[in-house]
């Protein structure tokens, strides 16, 4: 796409609830729009007045620094009315059912909610509650589409292309909606995919969900253009699932070493937030190679055009 | 060292390698620590010059036996054995490699333990000595400890000895994560709720004697579970010390399945039953009890098909405070390094078991199941091997064993058959003049 050229995209559905289900046309839509975005948010006035007299609800069950706030900057940017609502401070906590906080948001009338929670599945039971639009942010092990479409924006600014790219995903596998967005979305435009894990971190089948499977990181990241390393929970990594960080981060932590395995003009990127010494050495986060920082200001963008292409979908009376 | 590195020619022996079905009469070369070659007529071809050659005519040569599972008190118990008095007694019983047991003070658990016990035995042992580290940290079955970095420092296998995991996850994740590492785990399959405060076989002569029994199903339910999940995760598993005849048809479907099992055999349970016991001897407390003759002949049968594929000590010294004590308040355990070969030629002399049967299971199948080099006499493998007259009757006198305890539970047994030359790397370690 070129500058300057207003991307007219539309994202013809109410929610966006997944990546599952997004053809070509539509991931590409929602990144030709989000280059646009990436150039205002490098501009001393970012607003745009799309959103204005729109009421988005930012709904995290569970905690979040960067999605929340690239959620919130996107939508105050585009002049929507944003209201953030977590657990620690809402009646969530004294015990309210999901499906209540979803009728009483309903009652308020918001076009969009922007829902985040630990259960797989829960994002979607909400949205046949409520008659606005709804993203999610991320529901359990299940999905994180804006994580998947930063992602693709990041890889295609910094290499022209996905398709025919080899992208490894390192790491906790299991438990990790980020890697299930990203599998789905590479493999739709059509990049190579890899997981990289120790078999306990491997959900099963999972080489069938159109993935290479390696349990060691020089057969895995053989060729990759694309190194994406996952965090791996603090108590998952104390004999649970692996036998300790120092055993984690000898055989499956990204350091320089194992990043020579890729290709020399490989990319590394990360969802954050990361264990620096245990998934990932400080020295290739902060690296030449490191794509982690371009990630988070591709956030803002990406979810700007989530919340623009949705909006556009609305009904304006 | 009794001997130095000159080259050594066994002559004129009776040459048993399990690991070729090699049966015959001939020589063997040995030379920088390493066996040159085994046939006929080496010495009478010639002999590099210096060569000490030995006459073993009527003897039995055959690859140095290998122990998967000695407990050794380092660290943390040298009192009852140190790696150099085990090494003693090993090499005395033909043992040339020992793969001691984490269950030390502290437990075999992290990669400097490992690197402790390989330097100390570097220093002491006179017979190679490999630990195995445990499953779980502290052996609690609930966490799984550095099986990659405990590997990379020397861990053969895994095991948390005389414990078994009750934790199926636990257990399920271990064996799920040691396939990546290609880490052999051997588990120790005994119910500890159906154990209970057991102290024998379950059985008529329990109820006589008044004392406590284990039924053999705590061992075939443990047994069960763990082939299950070892069908599951597609790891590598042995069971650690079958007793009973149950578990043997348990073990058949497995194998026959085409799972990675394999299963060992403590000399005690293949050489004595629970009656045994007699008049409460604590010598013969050990775990799990010994079990039924019935039980103890299936066993054996075992080893001749191939189904139990290891024979081990399961050495286990106990100072005279611990078994000088009510048969229930006993430890269990009993030394067997050094009596584990004769004890073994009992079942070749009584026509139970063949000569090459109970070699095999003693060095070639423990050793490849390790990953070792060692159990054959092929060209090239480490000079690791024993002179045995299988024949020599001798009596048992615990003052003379060369172990620090003296629980033997073949006490002043009549023996037939004993080493009488221990060769470990080229060198003799051990000999009856």
């Amino acid at each position: 796409m070129t500058t300057g050229q207003k991307s007219a995209f539309v994202l013809s559905r109410r929610h966006l609830l997944g990546i599952e289900g997004l053809s070509r046309d539509e991931i590409s839509g929602l990144l030709d729009l989000a280059e646009e975005f990436v150039e205002l948010n490098r501009q001393i006035e970012k607003k745009r007045a799309s959103l204005r007299g729109r009421t988005q609800i930012n709904l995290f069950f569970e905690v979040s620094t960067r999605t929340q706030a690239s959620f919130e900057l996107a939508g105050k940017r585009l002049g929507a009315d944003v209201m953030n609502m977590s657990t620690s401070s809402s009646s969530m906590r004294k015990g309210e059912t999901l499906m209540d906080t979803a009728v009483t948001l309903n009652a308020m009338h918001p076009d969009l909610i922007v829902v985040r929670h630990h259960a797989s599945g829960a994002v979607e039971l909400l949205a046949r509650k409520v008659d606005c639009s709804v993203v999610n942010a991320g529901d359990g092990a299940h999905e994180h589409p804006t994580q998947a479409l930063l992602d693709a924006l990041t890889i295609r600014r910094n290499k022209g292309r996905i398709d025919g790219l080899t992208v490894a995903i390192c790491g906790d596998i299991l438990h990790s909606r980020v890697a299930r967005s990203n599998i789905i979305l590479l493999n739709t435009m059509g990049a190579r995919v890899r997981v990289v894990a120790p078999s306990t971190l491997l959900p099963v089948g999972i080489e069938r969900m159109g993935v290479e499977v390696a349990r060691d990181m020089r057969a895995g990241l053989a060729d990759a253009d694309i190194v994406m390393m996952l965090r791996l929970q603090r108590e998952r990594m104390n004999g649970s699932f692996v036998p300790s960080s120092s055993e984690y981060f000898q055989y499956w932590g990204l350091d320089e070493k194992k990043l020579s395995y890729a290709r020399p003009d490989a990319l590394v990127m990360h969802p954050g937030p990361m264990n620096r010494g245990v998934e990932i050495d400080s020295i290739v986060a902060d690296g030449p190679q490191s794509l982690i920082r371009e990630q988070v200001e591709m956030g803002v963008a990406v979810r700007m055009a989530v919340l623009e292409a949705l909006s556009r979908n609305l009904p304006n009376a | 060292m009794l001997s130095d590195r000159r080259p050594i020619l066994l002559a004129n022996a009776r040459i048993l390698d399990p690991s070729r079905d090699l049966d015959i009469v001939g020589d063997v070369l040995i030379a920088d620590g390493v066996v040159r070659e085994a046939k006929r007529g080496i010495g009478a071809a010639g002999v590099p010059e210096g060569t000490d050659v030995i006459d073993c005519r009527g003897k039995v040569v055959a690859p140095g036996l290998v122990d998967m599972r000695a407990f050794i008190g380092e660290p943390g118990a040298a009192s009852r054995e140190t790696l150099a008095s085990a090494s003693q007694a090993a090499a005395a019983g033909g043992v040339t490699t020992i793969v001691c047991q984490p269950n030390t003070s502290p437990a075999i658990d992290e990669p400097a333990t490992v690197d402790f016990v390989l330097r100390r035995a570097r220093d002491t042992a006179i017979v190679h000595v490999h630990p195995m580290a445990a499953i779980t940290k502290g052996l609690e079955g609930k966490e799984m400890t550095e099986i990659g970095l405990l590997k990379a420092a020397g861990a053969l296998a895994f095991t948390d000895c005389d414990k078994s995991i009750t934790n199926a996850q636990v257990m399920r994740r271990a064996l799920t994560y040691a396939r990546d590492f290609d880490a052999l785990i051997v588990h120790h399959t005994e119910d500890p709720d159906l154990t209970g405060d057991g102290v024998m076989n379950e059985s008529e002569f329990a109820s006589r004697l008044g004392l406590l029994g284990v039924p053999t199903a705590a061992e075939t339910v443990m047994l069960e579970r763990d082939l299950r999940l070892v069908s599951l995760t597609g790891g590598r598993y042995q069971a650690a010390s079958v007793t009973c005849a149950e578990s043997l048809e348990v073990l058949r479907r497995a194998k026959d399945a085409g799972l990675d099992v394999s299963a060992a055999a403590s000399i005690n349970h293949l050489t004595l039953n629970e009656n045994d016991i007699g008049p409460y001897r604590t010598f013969l407390k050990v775990a799990p009890p010994l079990r039924a003759e019935s039980d103890r002949k299936a066993l054996v049968e075992g080893i001749a098909s191939g189904v139990i594929d290891v024979i081990m000590s399961d050495h286990n010294p106990q100072d005279v405070e611990t078994k000088r004590l009510p048969f229930a308040e006993a430890a269990p355990g009993a030394i067997g390094l050094e009596t584990m070969l004769v004890a073994g030629l009992r079942l070749v002399h009584s026509g139970e078991l063949q000569l090459m049967a109970l070699l095999r299971a003693l060095s070639t199948r423990p050793a490849q199941l390790l990953g070792l080099p060692g159990g054959t006499l092929r060209a090239g493998a480490p000079a690791d091997l024993i002179v045995v007259d299988t024949d020599v009757p001798w009596v048992v006198d615990p003052n003379e064993l060369k172990s620090k305890c003296k629980n033997t539970p073949y006490d002043e047994a009549r023996m037939q058959g004993r080493v009488v030359r221990t060769i470990v790397a080229g060198r003799t370690v051990y000999e009856i003049v």
